[in-house]
């Protein structure tokens, strides 16, 4: 029997997008079905109209062979179809028991909840599924992994029969990862239909049933897994045969270009942010920063490049502290930065493609003279710029929201690889863009490492990391817990350091400054 | 699907003008037995002879200015909305120097002026740097120095400015080098030219220069112009200067040449109705223009029918704030756009 369905479901967005394209979808009772595509097409999209959250724009749409009405995520989860987001909606401050019953919570009268019946109705669907939930901690307290479950378990325990997982490794350590795929399994068994995005073809291998591959807002088609192996659904999802021909020569480095001593940061709270951070970025290598997100990353990113203040510790470039120095003061000292947010801060979404790729430039020749902005040297540099980087778009005027993730994300790289820097701080400069602009920009950071630049590569996809970085700093609850040569590594090892099971010793970690 | 969408955009303003026209016109029907005569009167008002059409573009004038000082705060989304403090504050400043300053012609009038955005500019000066150093929210300081402006100069003026032998209280009357000229023997406010010129300018600044690009970008995402090395904090500053200035200036232009003296017992509210031009006008210093154009016409056409019927010339007000709603009713039409996109996207089928 048929879970759900989508039928020729067609989906444009008001700013002009097509998500999706007649597009034909559906998952059988109790089976695992991954749902892969490159990052726009359409995966999210047809999962927010299954869970109510996007109305399409045609089609229909069929739970358990009726076709239903989904007006909103409530109507979806009264007909049993549950979501756990990519970015978890709980509230940190309650305890497992208390975010799982929001709302549906047990009453001992008006005024008080019934936490011992509470306590009994999450134990048995716990003992039921095989899950194990801390029951009365803080979720803030948690790991990930054990997050995830929390939402997984307030799916269920709302009657969820077809669970949607939006990309649900995507935040997890490799470890965590095959927990996770434990407890989908017995999820299935226990006849609850599982999808899930994702766009990590091992794990889809590993645990899917089926799988269906978008393209473009389409679907390509939908396969049982033992029918295809890796490499056919890579094809079958960029449309082309693709060999991942990212080579890389021995790193040649130099001198030092950026040296960070003792760096410590506070935030407003209190908290401990970073601690004690220390390392040096030489020319002529990718020095990468891996770890989970939130230890720390965003916080030392912003202030090595002067958006945020208070740290305290050096920041030593040409041998002189400039930590606390304004954006603008270190871009004329030759650090460029690709942010993490190419929509927030990245770039300007109502300005054209041209005004977006001068705008750390845009004050001297030839785009401004003294007092006059010439507009037409800057399309003329854009339409090079928009060629030497292939962005897909049709003119240098077009507004840069009209672009794809990884155009807008082209307009940001060429922006900053352009104005002749000496120090490139990449933060996560492919996160959530196509295959083919991902390898584009990789290529283009191990260009500049070879031009003897110095790229920080600050990313938590450890396929990337493994791929370009020559050393590898793991940054674990704001301490660097280990510094690694990247020479046979695998994403498991990683995954030690950067769950924090293990560290490396001080004596490990002193040659960091020496190099 | 620019140039349908474009087309959509001019129906929607011609619709919002249509939707406030019957608006104003169902009030009329509620005042009066001969709404056609009130009405016509209203639209038509303004052209009906050479003397009502000037009073039209001088009424312009004032809102030309501050509507551009408004559009530039806009531009960089900056919420100071002190156009009418400053106004004030411009008017008092160019009545200093028009009653201190030695009557040397031609000077004389260029220095009133040049006082008057000075001190406009000043009056700015305050809640720009209040946001600036304490992240004051410029809202609500600009209102409240609106009013301090307003006490401080009535207060002024009436205790050392005033002229006891006018029937009213107002200033000393102007001295002749100190006047901005009328033409024609309907008195058009020389200042119209000088309005024009100045939204000329600005438009260009916007435009055409890299301050103006560095205002743009401040204005289209904040975060990403101090990431990409511009001075937020230090262009909002600017901003609110040069736009105090021009606020001032509205006023010492006002004073110069259509009263000569300092009348104003209130605030005039050309401040305020620089924010209904901006907003119009969709804060394009050279959409300023008609915008200014449109809605004085208004003014001065309930004014006409107000004098010819005995009609109250609120309606207009009611008429104004009609528009307003509607112009700023992004979703009027919407389905309409919606289809447009989808029809465009789903050609490449």
């Amino acid at each position: 029997m048929k879970a759900i369905e989508a039928i020729n479901v067609t989906k444009v967005y008001p700013n002009g997008v097509v998500a999706n394209r007649n597009v034909n979808f559906s998952a059988t009772v109790g089976e695992i079905h991954a749902v892969v595509g490159e990052n726009g097409a359409g995966k999210t999209t047809l999962m927010k109209i299954l869970f109510g959250m996007e109305k399409p724009t045609s089609g229909e749409i069929r739970i358990f062979e009726k076709p239903v009405q989904l007006n909103s995520p409530h109507d979806a989860i009264a007909m049993g179809v549950g979501m756990v987001h990519q970015h978890f909606m709980l509230v940190p401050s309650f305890t497992v028991a208390e975010n799982i019953m929001l709302g549906i919570e047990p009453r001992k009268n008006l005024f008080s909840l019934d936490f011992k019946r509470m306590e009994q109705i999450i134990n048995e669907y716990a003992r039921k599924m095989n899950f194990e939930l801390p029951i009365w901690e803080k979720v803030m307290d948690l790991p990930v992994g054990v997050k995830q479950r929390v939402e997984i378990m307030k799916a269920l325990i709302r009657g969820a029969k077809i669970l949607i997982l939006d990309e649900p490794s995507s935040v997890l350590t490799p470890q965590e990862v095959n927990e996770l795929f434990v407890v989908l399994k017995n999820l299935s068994q226990q006849g609850i239909t599982i999808i899930f995005i994702t766009h990590k073809l091992s794990e889809v291998k590993q645990i899917a049933d089926r799988i269906t591959i978008m393209r473009e807002g389409r679907v390509v088609g939908t396969y049982r897994n033992e029918e295809l192996s890796e490499s056919q659904i890579v094809e079958l999802m960029i449309g082309r045969k693709f060999e991942y021909d990212i080579s890389r020569v021995k790193a040649v480095p130099g001198e030092p270009l950026l040296v960070v001593k003792n760096l410590n940061y506070f935030r407003e709270d209190g908290a401990h942010i970073l601690k004690n951070l220390s390392f040096s970025l030489r020319s002529g290598e990718i020095l990468a920063i891996a770890g989970l997100e939130g230890n720390g990353q965003k916080e030392l990113v912003e202030i090595l490049t002067g958006l945020r203040e208070k740290a305290s510790g050096e920041m030593l470039v040409d041998g002189k502290n400039v930590l606390g120095a304004k954006p603008w003061e270190l871009r004329q000292l030759g650090i460029s930065h690709i942010p993490d947010d190419r929509i927030e801060v990245g770039s300007a979404l109502d300005m054209s493609v041209a005004e977006n790729m001068i705008s750390d430039r845009y004050d001297h020749p030839p785009f401004s003279g003294r007092v006059i902005y010439r507009k037409r040297s800057v399309v003329e540099f854009a339409k090079k710029l928009i060629k030497e980087f292939s962005v897909r778009v049709k003119s240098p005027t077009t507004l840069v929201r009209m672009l794809s993730g990884g155009n807008m994300q082209k307009v940001v790289v060429a922006r900053e690889l352009t104005n002749e820097p000496k120090i490139v701080i990449a933060n996560q400069p492919t996160h959530g863009i196509d295959v083919a602009s991902s390898e584009f920009i990789r290529k283009k950071l191990l260009q500049m490492r070879d031009e003897g630049k110095g790229v920080l590569l600050i990313s938590t996809d450890l396929q990337e990391v493994l791929q370009i970085a020559d050393r590898i700093l793991v940054l674990y609850k704001g301490e660097i817990v280990a510094h690694l040569q990247n020479e046979n590594l695998t994403e498991t090892d990683l995954g030690f350091y950067m769950l924090g099971a293990k560290r490396q010793s001080q004596e490990e970690l002193k040659e960091l400054l020496v190099l | 699907m620019k140039r349908s969408l474009a087309l959509l955009e001019i129906v929607r303003m011609t619709l919002t003008i249509l939707i406030a026209l019957l608006i104003g016109y169902i009030f009329l029907l509620f005042s009066t037995k001969d709404v056609g005569e009130a009405f016509k009167w209203f639209l038509y008002g303004p052209l009906s002879n050479q003397r009502r059409f000037v009073e039209f573009l001088n009424n312009s004038v004032p809102l030309i200015m501050t509507g551009l000082a408004l559009s530039l705060v806009f531009q960089a989304k900056v919420f100071n909305i002190g156009a009418e403090g400053c106004l004030f504050f411009g008017g008092f400043g160019a009545m200093l120097v028009a009653l201190k300053f030695p009557q040397v012609s031609f000077l004389h009038l260029v220095v009133t002026l040049f006082s008057a955005a000075l001190f406009g500019a000043a009056w700015a000066f305050v809640p720009a740097v209040l946001k600036a150093k304490w992240k004051a929210s410029e809202l609500v300081s600009s209102l409240m120095m609106n009013y301090i402006a307003y006490l401080l100069v009535l207060f002024l003026v009436n205790n050392y400015f005033r002229d006891k032998a006018a029937g009213a209280l107002v200033s000393y009357r102007f001295p002749q080098t100190a006047w901005l000229a009328t033409l024609t023997r309907y008195r058009l406010n020389s200042g119209f030219f000088i309005a024009l010129s100045v939204a000329v300018l600005i438009g260009f600044i916007l435009y055409f220069t890299k301050y103006g690009y560095q205002i743009r970008v401040v204005g289209a995402n904040k975060k990403f112009g101090f990431y990409t090395g511009i001075n937020v904090v230090l262009t909002t500053f600017w901003v609110q200067l040069l736009a105090g200035a021009l606020a001032g200036l509205a006023g010492g232009i006002e004073l110069t040449a259509m009263y000569r003296r300092f009348v104003w017992q209130s605030l005039p509210g050309y401040g305020f109705d620089g924010i209904i031009v901006a907003i119009l006008a969709r804060n394009n210093p050279f959409l300023v223009i008609p915008s200014a154009l449109f809605i004085a016409y208004l003014r001065v056409g309930a004014n006409i029918m107000s004098r010819m019927t005995g009609l109250a010339p609120e309606v207009v007000i009611v008429i104004q704030s009609v528009m307003i709603l509607l112009v700023t009713a992004e979703a009027l039409l919407e389905r309409f756009k919606k289809r447009i996109v989808e029809r465009e996207a789903m050609k490449g089928e």
